[in-house]
């Protein structure tokens, strides 16, 4: 009875497991929800700030900014997005790979990279590489605001303007569906060019800044770095949600299996046990 | 056919208001704005304050924290920091918020504390004199 003993253990302590594992994809089936309720309501903000910014692009200004400005690219900037915590799938691990794929590719081109990251994995992982770090954020939560990004958000736009930086990307996840989030990489700096023009109007015009050109695009262009990060962080927490639900429903459903099968595996072993047994008794009959 | 401006103010936490307007009045950097339709193309920053969208009879009155506001002839977009309707304004928490602003810069610690401070107590004291002003008109109770 040794054995059906061992394997009784064993289902005990899948059964256990997969009561873990159905509490977090039900938790985050409800986070998921709410994930992506604020996804969606930050969206219109970033949609309209695109909007403007492609007028602008348009516009004739005779000043230019240098967010909008290509340069030759000797140093380049990465922002990395990643989650928290883990147990969400290879959501991270995708974000990951294209960071040590582009610093690797750039690195061997002789161009210097240096990384700032938001969240605990993407934080680890590149200390644990020795990249170099320029600025990180961990616990931003369920809820992030604008204000906790600010800090990172700034090294990054900051070094950019002092030319420790000649272009600044963006890795991190796209939400397509609950079931499929792509890690992307998206230039954020220098600001590209929208492709289709928006506004049909042949002739050269300009806004009217006011007060003055310089500091009214500035804050323009900050808050359109903001936007974008915040965009992409609001989106990640989204996709972290729908990739625990779908990686913690799996494991729920692996569970179930195995628990199936070291069922079956119980019952032969006590049959056996049983046989072996009346065996044993009737043999001992038979040589009496 | 009299003619409208589309208008559309959004904040980082989702659409305000979206639709037509004969005019529209925005607190801007250098004082207010009348943006009446075929406006000049007009980039600039704005204050602290009230946001009127005058539609026919009907004028829609909304509160916002600063943000940007850009002009084209036939679309005004205000890019709020924060943005709420007026009649969505918490009196007792603006002023609780004042008071937490005024005491912070009454003693103040550092430099940036001071200047977040104050940055406070303007976007509260804009926020009560909307208020104020809706009352006196008759607008709001």
């Amino acid at each position: 009875m040794a054995k059906a003993k061992e394997i009784n253990a064993q289902i005990k302590s899948v059964k256990n497991t997969r009561k873990i594992t159905k509490a977090m994809e039900m938790v985050a089936a409800s986070k998921m929800r709410r994930a992506q309720e604020r996804m969606a309501a930050s969206r219109p903000y970033a949609d309209k700030i695109r909007e403007v910014l492609a007028h602008v692009a348009q516009a004739h200004p005779e000043y230019q900014h240098p967010f909008l400005a290509e340069r030759p690219r000797k140093r380049v900037g990465f922002l990395l997005v990643s989650s928290d915590r883990g147990l969400c799938g290879a959501l991270n691990v995708n974000v990951l790979r294209i960071v040590v794929q582009q610093m690797h590719d750039l690195q061997s081109q002789g161009v210097e990279v240096q990384v700032a990251a938001i969240g605990n994995k993407g934080v680890g992982f590149l200390r644990r590489h020795g990249a170099h770090l320029s600025a990180e954020l961990t616990g931003i939560g369920d809820r992030p605001g604008l204000a906790d990004m600010v800090g990172p958000i700034r090294v990054m736009t900051d070094a950019y303007r002092n030319g420790e930086i000649d272009a600044l990307y963006l890795i991190s996840s796209r939400f397509i569906n609950t079931m499929l989030q792509r890690a992307t990489l998206e230039q954020v700096l220098p600001v590209k060019k929208p492709e289709e023009k928006t506004v049909v109007t042949g002739e050269r015009w300009d806004y009217i800044y006011e007060p003055e050109a310089r500091p009214v695009l500035d804050h323009l262009l900050q808050r359109y770095v903001e936007s974008v990060i915040y965009q992409a962080v609001v989106e990640h927490l989204a996709c972290e949600q729908s990739a625990r639900m779908v990686a913690m429903k799996n494991a729920s459903d692996n569970a179930k299996r195995l628990v199936g099968e070291l069922q079956l595996a119980y019952n032969k072993a006590r049959q056996a046990a049983i046989t072996q047994e009346i065996a044993e008794i009737s043999a001992g009959a038979a040589a009496v | 056919m009299a003619m409208t401006i589309d208008v559309r103010v959004v904040s980082a936490e989702g659409s305000i208001y979206e639709g037509t307007a004969d005019m529209v009045i925005a607190p801007g950097q250098m004082g207010e704005l009348g943006i009446l339709p075929r406006h000049a193309p007009l980039l600039t920053g704005l204050r602290p304050g009230e946001l009127r969208i005058k539609h026919g009879a009907e004028t829609e009155y909304l509160f916002v924290n600063g943000g940007i506001l850009e002009i084209q002839p036939d679309v005004v977009t205000v890019l709020a920091d924060s943005a709420e309707r007026a009649a969505d304004i918490d009196e007792a928490k603006a002023k609780a918020a004042k008071e937490a602003a005024e005491a912070r810069i009454a003693n103040q610690v550092d430099e940036l504390d001071y200047a977040a401070a104050q940055a406070e107590l303007l976007e509260q004291v804009a926020r009560l004199r909307t208020l104020q002003r809706l009352r006196e008109q008759g607008i709001l109770r």
